[in-house]
């Protein structure tokens, strides 16, 4: 049989299947990649009237204009940092707290706390910048109000950018942390419970059971989690620097990250072409990231690669 | 015969309760020092883990019920203060309820549309992708995986949905971003990919056509997968201020966080400009009126977890994109 009778006949027998997975395909080539062919619009002159794809060239005009801001480094290392950070800290929280979450035998008091843990997943970034306003307002937030009731100096952090990386990790960490430990836990329940069992009858305490059982056993879910980290590391989330931040230009050399610059230089500025030439910069970035990065993992153990 | 079965069913039933039984007293008797310790320090760590999760939300709502003289003079409040006590914050939120009312039935027809529309295409695309005898299944998993790869950036996407898709003030603008994710289509792959395929192939056997069988067998046994689904999208559309700041500008048409985004935002700048130009600050109770909103745009999505939480830990099943 001839690969075109072959096709045909596949095609005959799947057109269904194929139909169902048309308004997705339909999507994704909308939204994801026909905006992919946008990316000449870095070496683009905008003019509403030519759009995407008839204003004129602009050579490396964009990308000059965007290295001579002096803000791509900036704006570069914080999103890598953050994001490094975040990676690191949220590893450590999730799988802790996973694992001694399923330590725990008290039913009631496991189930409470798990279900207090996930509260803060379920409320937006603008909520999230409404309880940094009540705990870190400089007149009358709730921080200040500790600190003075103490003896101690009122803090402003709106005007000390040196703390925001603590408490945006903070808030990150927060935010994620509950969800993120059910993905572990998911795991965790799906391991094989006899392993324990038999660790127990030789003798090994619940200290060594974690170290030497549940640990190396979370390995694979942490690797896909951490992989998919690092396939965003020069992505920063918009949401959580956006509204807690707001536009304070004091605090941008420790808090603005690409996305927010992007934002800017896009919709306050205006700037198509140098917004369209970091975008571009950003995604490569990421690009080259994760694939050197998976690259790397699939080389040293295939199982725990991304795809 | 059908006795028969029953009895020994009921025999294997009593016989696994006794064993559990006594596992549990070997568990009791058994529970040792490190085991102790392993369960006090846990408790401890994710107790206060948990405390601090929850002492914001408490101090919001203490915050909302509490006079705005108080707030002003004293701040914001740690313990409820007995004597300030007052609903005037909320009733200043809905003293002029249009606004409210019309953000709330923004949020909730595009939540409620984008949901159900989102876990169709997320359940009908993994179904196809998690079908072992679908020959393209691997090169049509890596086509939809590529978009978390790589991407053009804000610029044209943005311009893809103002000019070209016109989502200006409209609330197809609104839903569709927010309607197909990658990872959503993954986790129902996986799930369904778990699905016994005999299902499937018997069902094509009997006759019955590919999009039969997806609604009629595989949707109904995928509820912990539809719950879980269900949650992410309503929390992603209910919570979108993002694409009503990008594509609305009608007031008619704010969502409830952008409303919400709104009212933290012009307060603050209200305050700010009576401060400086010397003006008596106008009676209006800001400060609480901020916390009081925070509530009322948090409210009934908190009230959702309670009836997906039990189907939560079986729906996630995360896999990587290959196979």
């Amino acid at each position: 049989m001839g690969r075109g009778e072959y096709l045909i006949k596949n095609l005959k027998r799947h057109w269904m299947l194929l139909l169902m997975l048309l308004p997705a395909l339909i999507y994704v080539i909308v939204f994801s990649y026909i905006p992919m062919t946008g990316i000449i619009m870095a070496f683009k002159k905008y003019q509403y009237n030519g759009g995407i794809y008839f204003s004129p060239w602009n050579g490396l005009n964009n990308f000059k204009a965007l290295f001579i801001s002096g803000k791509l480094l900036q704006v570069t290392r914080n999103t890598l940092l953050y994001n490094i950070a975040f990676i690191f800290f949220g590893v450590v929280f999730e799988m802790g707290s996973a694992i001694l979450l399923n330590e725990i035998i008290h039913k009631m008091f496991k189930k409470t706390v798990q279900s207090l843990m996930f509260l803060p997943y379920f409320i937006s970034w603008v909520v999230a910048g409404a309880i940094i306003y009540n705990i870190f307002n400089y007149e009358r937030g709730v921080f200040n109000n500790i600190v003075t009731s103490l003896g101690g100096a009122p803090f402003d952090l709106y005007n000390t950018p040196g703390a925001w990386p603590f408490v945006l990790i903070f808030l990150k960490l927060w935010k994620q942390t509950g969800y993120g430990s059910v993905v572990y836990l998911a795991a965790i329940t799906g391991m094989d419970q006899e392993m324990f069992e038999a660790a127990s009858i030789d003798g090994a305490s619940a200290w060594q059971k974690i170290k030497y059982l549940t640990i190396p056993s979370l390995r694979p879910t942490m690797m896909i989690l951490v992989l998919l980290g690092i396939g965003n590391i020069f992505r920063g989330d918009f949401g959580l620097f956006y509204q807690t931040v707001k536009s304070s230009a004091l605090l941008q050399p420790m808090t603005d990250v690409i996305d927010t610059y992007v934002f800017r230089l896009l919709i306050d500025n205006g700037n198509v072409g140098v917004s369209a030439a970091a975008g571009l910069y950003q995604s490569v970035l990421c690009f080259i990231t994760i694939m050197i990065c998976n690259s790397l993992v699939k080389k040293a153990n295939p199982d725990y690669a991304l795809y | 015969m059908s006795a028969e079965a029953i009895s020994l069913a009921e025999g294997t039933i009593i016989e696994k309760t006794v064993i559990s039984d006594r596992t549990k007293i070997k568990k009791k008797k058994k529970m040792s020092s490190d085991q102790l310790s392993v369960n006090i320090i846990g408790a401890l760590l994710v107790g206060i883990f948990a405390l601090i999760c929850v002492i914001p939300f408490y101090l919001i709502i203490v915050a909302s019920f509490t006079s705005e003289n108080s707030l002003i003079r004293d701040g914001y409040p740690i313990l409820p203060r007995l004597s300030e006590l007052s609903l005037q914050s909320y009733a200043l939120c809905l003293k002029n309820p249009t606004a409210i009312l019309k953000a709330y039935g923004m949020t909730i027809s595009v939540t409620v549309t984008g949901t159900f529309l989102a876990v169709l295409l997320a359940t009908m695309t993994g179904y196809v992708l998690s079908r072992k005898d679908f020959p393209w299944r691997n090169q049509f998993s890596f086509f939809f995986f590529f978009t978390t790869l790589f991407n053009g950036g804000l610029v044209p996407w943005y311009l893809m949905c103002t000019r070209y898709l016109n989502f200006k003030n409209s609330i197809v603008g609104l839903i569709l971003p927010l309607m197909f994710s990658v990872w959503n289509m993954i986790i129902a792959k996986s799930f369904m990919a778990g699905i016994p395929a005999e299902i499937s192939e018997s069902a094509k056997i009997d006759g019955a056509n590919d999009i039969t069988i997806f609604a009629k067998l595989i949707l109904p046994l995928s509820k912990p997968l539809i719950a879980t689904l269900s949650l992410f999208s309503a929390l992603a559309y209910w919570n979108d201020w993002y694409n009503c700041m990008l594509f609305v500008t009608n007031e008619d048409m704010f969502t409830l966080q952008y409303y919400l985004q709104r009212i933290l935002g012009s307060a603050e700048a209200m305050r700010i400009v009576a401060e400086k130009s010397g003006i008596a600050l106008p009676s209006i109770p800001l400060e609480g009126m901020k916390m009081a909103m925070t509530i009322i745009a948090t409210g009934p999505i908190v009230l959702l977890y309670p009836f997906v939480q039990r189907y939560f830990v079986k729906g996630l099943t995360i896999g990587a994109v290959k196979g």
